[in-house]
C-alpha cells in the first residue's frame, strides 16, 4: 500500500478527540492483550467467515471475504504484529473497518465490549513497547484492571514497510 | 446536406444540442435582465460557440454560419468592443431565435434548413466588422461614416428595421422580448413545430455516465445473487421457490441485458466524424476518395467506444493520406480514379470486428524493409529472407517511420504502435494485411463490454481461479498416457501444438501453491494468448465458463501482477481473476520479451542453416550451427585423461579440454568411443562431449524460446522436434577460463538508463546486461535524478531526449550542475533525427549522441568508455 495514511504517527495523537462518540472504541483480544479501534470506523463485527485465500499475497493478508457482495480484504492481526497464528481449532472473528474508502476485515481472536473512555486521557505510546506493537499503536488507556491499546488502522494496513 | 447514413449522428447531434439550447434560453434571459453588462453575454457566447463547433464537426453549414456570425458579435460585445445598444441586443436575440429555428427544422425533418436568414448573417457580420476603438461609441444614426468600411455598416435605424422585419416573421416578437425584459422568448420558433409527435428530444434524456456505471455495478451484484440462488435451488424441483427463482432468473438476465444496453452506443457515433475528415483530406491531398461505411448501428460499450475513437481516426487518415494514390497514379495502374475506403463493423462471437480497408497502393514492403534495416531492427541479409507478413509487423514498432514524410510509407507507421497499444489496452487485437496495388486492410477485434466478462474457472493447488475467456485460445487435454507429448527443455516444459512450440507453465507454481497432480492424472492445458505470444497454463481441473463481474483488486493486493481483479462466483466464493499478460510478463514471456527474443535471434537465424544435430542422452535433442563446428572427433574413452578437475585429450601434440554438454555424463554412458564436437574460437579449442551425433540437417533456424540456461541459446524446432541450440561460445570460455583475460577484455560498467518507452527500456536493459553491465533503468529524467541523488556511483548515464516531465536535455543540465558529476559520461539516445538535435544535445551537456536502435554502436562506445574508465581506475 503506497497511499500515505492520514493518521498521525504514534505518540503524537495523545489527548485528542476524547468526547462522546469519539471516545468509544470497539475492543478485541489478541492473545491476552485488549486492543481497540474507534467505533466510528467500524463497519461491522462478524463471526468467523469463509475466507478465500489469495496466493502470492503477503503473509499478513489472510484472504478475501464476501460481505454481501462486497469483497473485503482480511488482514490477520496476529501475523501483522508478529505473533504466532491462532491454534488450529479456533477461528478468528472479523472486525470490519473502513479505511481510505475501502473495507478491511481485521482478524482478531475475540471481540469484546464497546469501551467508553470519555473521562480519561490517552497516554502516549511508551517508548519501551515492543517495536512491532509500537508501530501500530496510537496510544494507551489505563483501564481499571488492564491496559487498553488503541491501534492505528492506517498503520496496520500500511504493509509496505 | 447530410447523407442519409448520418441520421444516427444527426439524432445524437440534436439530442446534444437540445441541452445546449435549454442553456441558451437561460443565457438569453440573463442577457435580457442585464443587457447593459457585457459580462452577461459570456454564457451565451459559450453556448453559441459550442453550437458552432458541433455544427462544424457534423457538417451543418447553415447552422454553422449563423452560429459563427453570432459568436463573432457576442465576442465583441463581451470584450466591450461593441456597445450593448438596444439594436445590437435585438440582433443577438434574433440570432439566438434563428439558431433555435434551424435546430427545430433539423429535428423535424432530419435535414438542415435550406434557407438560413442570409440577411441576418450579413448583418451580424457587418456589426462584427465594426469595433469600438479607444472607448468611442458607435456613431449615432445619421453621423457620417468615417471610412469606407464603416460605410458598409448599416445605420442603427436600418438595423432596427431589419430586426423588426425579422420579428414580424417570427411568431413572437423578439424585439418586444428584448425591450420588455423577460418576455417569453423561448416560445419563438418552437411552438409551431412543438406539437409534432416523436420528437427526438422527447425520446432521449441525458444521464450521467456515473449513474449508468453504478447501475451496472448493482446489476452485477444482482447477477451474483441470482447465481447463488440458482445454485441453492438446483436439484430441488419440488421446492416452492423454484418457480419464483426461475422468474427472477429470467428478469435478471433481461435487466442485465437492458442495463448493458444503456451503455451501448452505435459505432456510428464515432464514425460520424469520418466523412468530414475525408472531405478535408480530399481537399488537402487532391485525391478522390469515397468512404463506404457499413454496420453503423453496431453497438459497443461506451468505454470501449471512447477507447477506439482516436485509433480509428488515425487509421482512416493513414488510409486516405498514405494508402490511396492520386487519381493520375490510379489511372496508370488501371484502377478507377476514385479510391475507396471501407469501414465495416459487425459482431462476431462476443467481439466486435472493425475493419478499415482501402484499395490503395498497399504498404510498400520494400520501404519497410529498408527502414527496418536503417533503424537497425534487422540485418540486411535477414531482412531479405523475412516473409512479407513478418516484415509488416515492424509497422507496429514504436518510433517506426517517424522520419521524413516524403515516402508513401512514412506516416503509414506513425502512431501504429499507439493504435496497437490502445486497442490492446481494452483487450482487443489488431491485424494488418496488405497486398501491393490492391490495398491495405486493418482488422480490429475488440470485446463488447468490459464490466461483465465470461471467464473460465479453473483449479490449481486446491484453489479456484478465473481466466477471462478473452485470453483463452483453446483447451488441450492430455490423457495420462499421452503425457510424453510434453517435452522437456531443462526445467521448462513445452508442448508442440500444430507445429507451434508452446511453452507450458504450471499454474500452481505461478501462484506458489503445492502441486496436487499425480502421475496418472490427465493434463489440462489452457492455451492463452498475450499479444502475439501463446503459452499453455497447466491447471489441475477445468470447470465451466461463468459470467463474472470484474471487481477491482483491494489496495493491499494491487501489487500482485498475476491478478487483474477478483470476483464472486455463483456459490458465493470469492476467487481471483488471473491476468494472463501479468503471468506472461512475470515468467518473461510477454510479447515484449518475445519481440526481443525475435530481434535478438534474427542475428543468427536464416531460412536454411546447416545444423549439426546430436543428443545429450535421455533423448534430449540439441544442435549447433555447423559453421561454428571446427571438426568432429571420435575419441576412444581410454585416451581421455584427467588433469586437475578437468578432462582432456592429447591431440596433435596439444591438450584439448573436454567438457560434457550440459546434462550429459560420460561415466553414465560408459562407452568405448566418445563422440566429441570440436569448437575453435580465437585460437582456443575445446571438445564438447555428447551422447551421440545424429545428423546434419538443413533447416530454418528460428529460436522460438530464448533460454536462460548457460550454454543454450534457446529452443528451435528442427526437423519437427523441439531442439536446444547450443551456445558454442559458452563452452569455449568454460574450457579456457583464461581466454577472456588474454583475448577479450569484458567491460562491466554501472549504467543509469533513462528512457520513457517501456519497450526501448527493456530492449536496452537486456542488451546492456547481456554485455556484462549493471543497469539501473528509470522511466524519465526525474526518476533518474532521484536515483543519482541517492547513488552517485554510476560510470555512464544513457538518456533518451524526448521524455515526459524532465526531458533528457533538462536531465543532463541537472547533471552538469552538480560538481560530482562533471566528468560523468552522458550518452544521448534519441530517435529524433532532426539535425539540430545533436547540436542541442551536446550543448546541453551530453558527451555523446546516438540514434536509437544501434546496439553495436552503443557497445563499441561503452567499450571505449570502459577502457578510459579502467585506466582511470588503475591510475587512481
Amino acid at each position: 500500500m503506497n497511499r500515505p495514511t492520514n493518521t498521525a504517527p504514534a505518540g503524537q495523537s495523545a489527548r485528542t478527540d476524547v468526547s462522546g462518540f469519539e471516545s468509544q472504541f470497539v475492543s478485541f483480544w489478541i492473545g491476552k492483550q485488549l486492543l481497540g479501534v474507534p467505533v466510528k470506523i467500524v463497519q461491522e463485527v462478524l463471526n468467523p467467515q469463509d475466507i478465500a485465500r489469495t496466493p502470492r499475497a503477503r503473509r499478513e493478508i489472510a484472504g478475501l471475504l464476501n460481505l454481501r457482495g462486497q469483497i473485503v480484504t482480511a488482514v490477520c492481526l496476529r501475523r501483522r504484529i508478529g505473533m504466532p497464528d491462532l491454534e488450529a481449532d479456533r477461528r478468528s472473528m472479523n472486525v470490519v473497518v473502513r479505511h481510505a474508502g475501502e473495507s478491511f476485515s481485521l482478524l482478531v481472536d475475540d471481540v469484546g465490549d464497546v469501551i467508553d473512555v470519555s473521562n480519561q486521557a490517552m497516554d502516549a505510546v511508551p517508548p519501551m513497547l515492543d517495536p512491532a506493537w509500537r508501530g501500530i499503536t496510537n496510544g494507551i488507556y489505563r483501564l481499571d484492571e488492564r491496559l487498553f491499546v488503541v491501534v492505528n488502522v492506517g498503520a496496520i494496513l500500511n504493509l509496505a514497510s | 446536406m447530410l447523407p442519409a447514413s448520418d441520421s444516427n449522428a444527426l439524432r445524437q447531434f440534436i439530442a446534444d444540442n437540445w441541452a445546449e439550447l435549454n442553456v441558451l434560453d437561460d443565457h438569453i434571459a440573463a442577457v435580457q435582465t442585464n443587457a447593459a453588462d457585457p459580462g452577461a453575454y459570456s454564457g451565451l457566447l459559450r453556448t453559441v460557440h459550442t453550437i458552432n463547433c458541433m455544427s462544424g464537426l457534423i457538417g451543418l453549414p447553415k447552422l454553422g454560419e449563423v452560429a459563427w456570425a453570432t459568436e463573432s458579435v457576442l465576442r465583441k460585445v463581451r470584450d466591450g468592443e461593441l456597445e450593448t445598444s438596444r439594436d445590437n441586443i435585438a440582433l443577438i436575440l434574433r440570432s439566438a431565435a434563428e439558431l433555435k429555428r434551424l435546430l427545430h427544422v433539423l429535428e423535424a425533418s432530419g435535414k438542415e434548413s435550406e434557407e438560413a436568414a442570409a440577411d441576418l448573417i450579413q448583418q451580424l457580420e457587418c456589426i462584427a466588422a465594426v469595433s469600438l476603438s479607444g472607448g468611442e461609441q458607435i456613431p449615432a444614426s445619421g453621423t457620417e461614416p468615417r471610412d469606407s468600411r464603416e460605410a458598409e455598416r448599416p445605420s442603427a435605424e436600418s438595423v432596427a428595421a431589419l430586426a423588426q422585419d425579422a420579428l414580424e416573421t417570427q411568431p413572437v416578437s423578439v424585439a418586444q422580448a428584448a425591450a420588455s425584459d423577460g418576455a417569453q422568448l423561448e416560445q419563438s420558433g418552437g411552438d409551431n413545430l412543438g406539437a409534432k409527435a416523436n420528437k427526438v428530444t422527447d425520446l432521449s434524456i441525458r444521464v450521467h455516465v456515473d449513474v449508468l456505471d453504478s447501475l451496472m455495478n448493482l446489476v452485477g451484484e444482482l447477477v451474483l445473487t441470482r447465481n447463488q440462488l440458482l445454485q441453492l435451488a438446483r436439484g430441488d424441483d419440488e421446492s416452492k421457490y423454484t418457480a419464483p427463482i426461475t422468474l427472477l432468473n429470467r428478469v435478471t438476465t433481461d435487466l442485465q441485458e437492458g442495463v448493458m444496453k444503456t451503455r451501448m452506443q452505435p459505432i456510428g457515433s464515432v464514425w460520424s466524424t469520418m466523412p468530414r475528415i475525408i472531405r478535408d483530406l480530399r481537399q488537402t491531398t487532391g485525391k478522390q476518395i469515397e468512404l463506404e461505411m457499413r454496420g453503423n448501428e453496431t453497438e459497443l460499450d461506451r468505454t470501449v467506444l471512447e477507447a477506439i475513437r482516436d485509433p480509428l481516426t488515425h487509421m482512416i487518415r493513414n488510409s486516405a493520406d498514405h494508402g490511396l494514390e492520386t487519381p493520375e497514379v490510379r489511372r496508370k495502374k488501371g484502377k478507377s480514379e476514385t479510391g475507396t475506403i471501407k469501414l465495416d463493423a459487425y459482431h462476431e462471437g462476443g467481439h466486435v470486428i472493425i475493419s478499415i480497408a482501402d484499395d490503395g497502393a498497399g504498404i510498400n514492403v520494400k520501404r519497410v524493409r529498408e527502414k527496418a534495416i536503417a533503424q537497425g531492427l534487422v540485418t540486411e541479409a535477414d531482412a531479405a529472407r523475412m516473409p512479407e507478413h513478418e516484415m509488416l509487423r515492424f509497422i507496429f514498432r514504436p518510433g517506426f517511420s517517424t522520419a521524413q514524410q516524403v515516402t508513401s510509407l512514412s506516416g503509414r507507421g506513425v502512431g501504429m504502435d499507439v493504435v496497437k497499444t490502445s486497442i490492446e489496452k481494452i483487450g482487443g487485437t489488431v491485424d494488418l494485411s496488405s497486398v501491393a496495388d490492391k490495398g491495405t486492410s486493418v482488422r480490429i477485434r475488440i470485446p463488447l463490454t468490459l464490466a461483465i466478462v465470461s471467464a473460465l474457472v479453473v483449479e490449481s493447488g486446491g484453489e479456484s481461479f478465473a481466466i477471462p475467456q478473452l485470453g483463452v485460445v483453446e483447451l488441450v487435454r492430455l490423457a495420462a498416457e499421452e503425457k510424453h507429448r510434453i517435452e522437456h527443455i531443462h526445467n521448462n516444459e513445452v508442448f508442440r501444438l500444430r507445429h507451434r512450440l508452446l511453452p507450458l507453465i504450471r499454474l500452481d507454481s505461478v501462484v506458489q501453491l503445492p502441486s496436487n497432480r499425480t502421475d496418472d492424472s490427465d493434463v489440462n492445458i489452457v492455451v492463452v494468448q498475450v499479444g502475439n505470444q501463446q503459452f499453455g497454463l497447466i491447471v489441475d481441473r477445468v470447470f465451466d465458463t461463468e459470467e463474472i463481474v470484474v471487481k477491482p483488486m483491494g489496495s493491499l493486493l494491487k501489487d500482485i501482477a498475476i491478478y487483474q481483479g477478483t470476483t464472486i462466483l455463483g456459490d458465493g466464493r470469492v476467487i481471483m481473476i488471473l491476468d494472463v499478460s501479468g503471468i506472461a510478463t512475470e515468467i518473461g514471456l510477454s510479447s515484449m520479451a518475445s519481440e526481443l527474443a525475435e530481434s535478438a535471434d534474427r542475428g543468427q537465424d536464416s531460412d536454411t542453416t546447416n545444423l549439426l544435430c546430436f543428443n545429450a542422452g535421455d533423448g534430449r535433442s540439441m544442435s549447433v550451427p555447423l559453421s561454428l563446428v571446427s571438426r568432429l572427433e571420435e575419441v576412444p574413452s581410454e585416451r581421455i585423461e584427467t588433469a586437475g578437475d578437468r578432462e582432456v585429450v592429447q591431440y596433435r601434440g596439444d591438450l584439448l579440454p573436454l567438457i560434457p554438454v550440459h546434462g550429459y555424463s560420460r561415466r553414465d554412458a560408459n562407452r568405448e568411443i566418445q563422440p566429441v564436437i570440436v569448437f575453435q574460437e580465437n585460437g582456443c579449442a575445446m571438445g564438447l562431449m555428447v551422447n551421440e551425433i545424429e545428423d546434419i540437417v538443413e533447416d530454418r533456424l528460428v529460436i522460438r524460446m530464448p533460454s536462460r540456461q548457460p550454454g543454450v541459446v534457446g529452443t528451435a524446432i528442427i526437423n519437427d522436434r523441439a531442439t536446444e541450440i547450443v551456445d558454442a561460445h559458452h563452452y569455449v570460455i568454460q574450457a579456457n577460463p583464461d581466454w577472456f583475460h588474454h583475448n577479450h577484455w569484458r567491460p562491466s560498467l554501472r549504467i543509469l538508463l533513462a528512457e520513457d518507452s517501456v519497450f526501448f527500456r527493456q530492449l536496452m536493459t537486456t542488451s546492456l546486461i547481456s554485455d556484462g553491465h549493471q543497469v539501473k533503468a528509470t522511466g524519465d529524467g526525474q526518476d533518474a535524478i532521484d536515483v543519482l541523488e541517492r547513488d552517485t556511483q554510476f560510470d555512464v548515464v544513457l538518456s533518451d531526449i524526448e521524455m515526459p516531465g524532465v526531458d533528457g536535455l533538462n536531465f543532463v543540465r541537472w547533471i552538469r550542475s552538480k560538481p560530482q558529476f562533471k566528468d560523468l559520461p552522458v550518452i544521448a539516445i534519441s530517435g529524433n533525427t532532426k539535425p539540430s538535435m545533436e547540436a542541442d544535445a551536446l550543448r546541453a551537456g551530453f558527451t555523446h549522441f546516438m540514434r536509437k536502435f544501434d546496439p553495436l554502436e552503443l557497445k563499441n562506445l561503452l567499450l571505449e568508455l570502459s577502457a578510459n574508465h579502467s585506466q582511470k581506475g588503475a591510475s587512481a
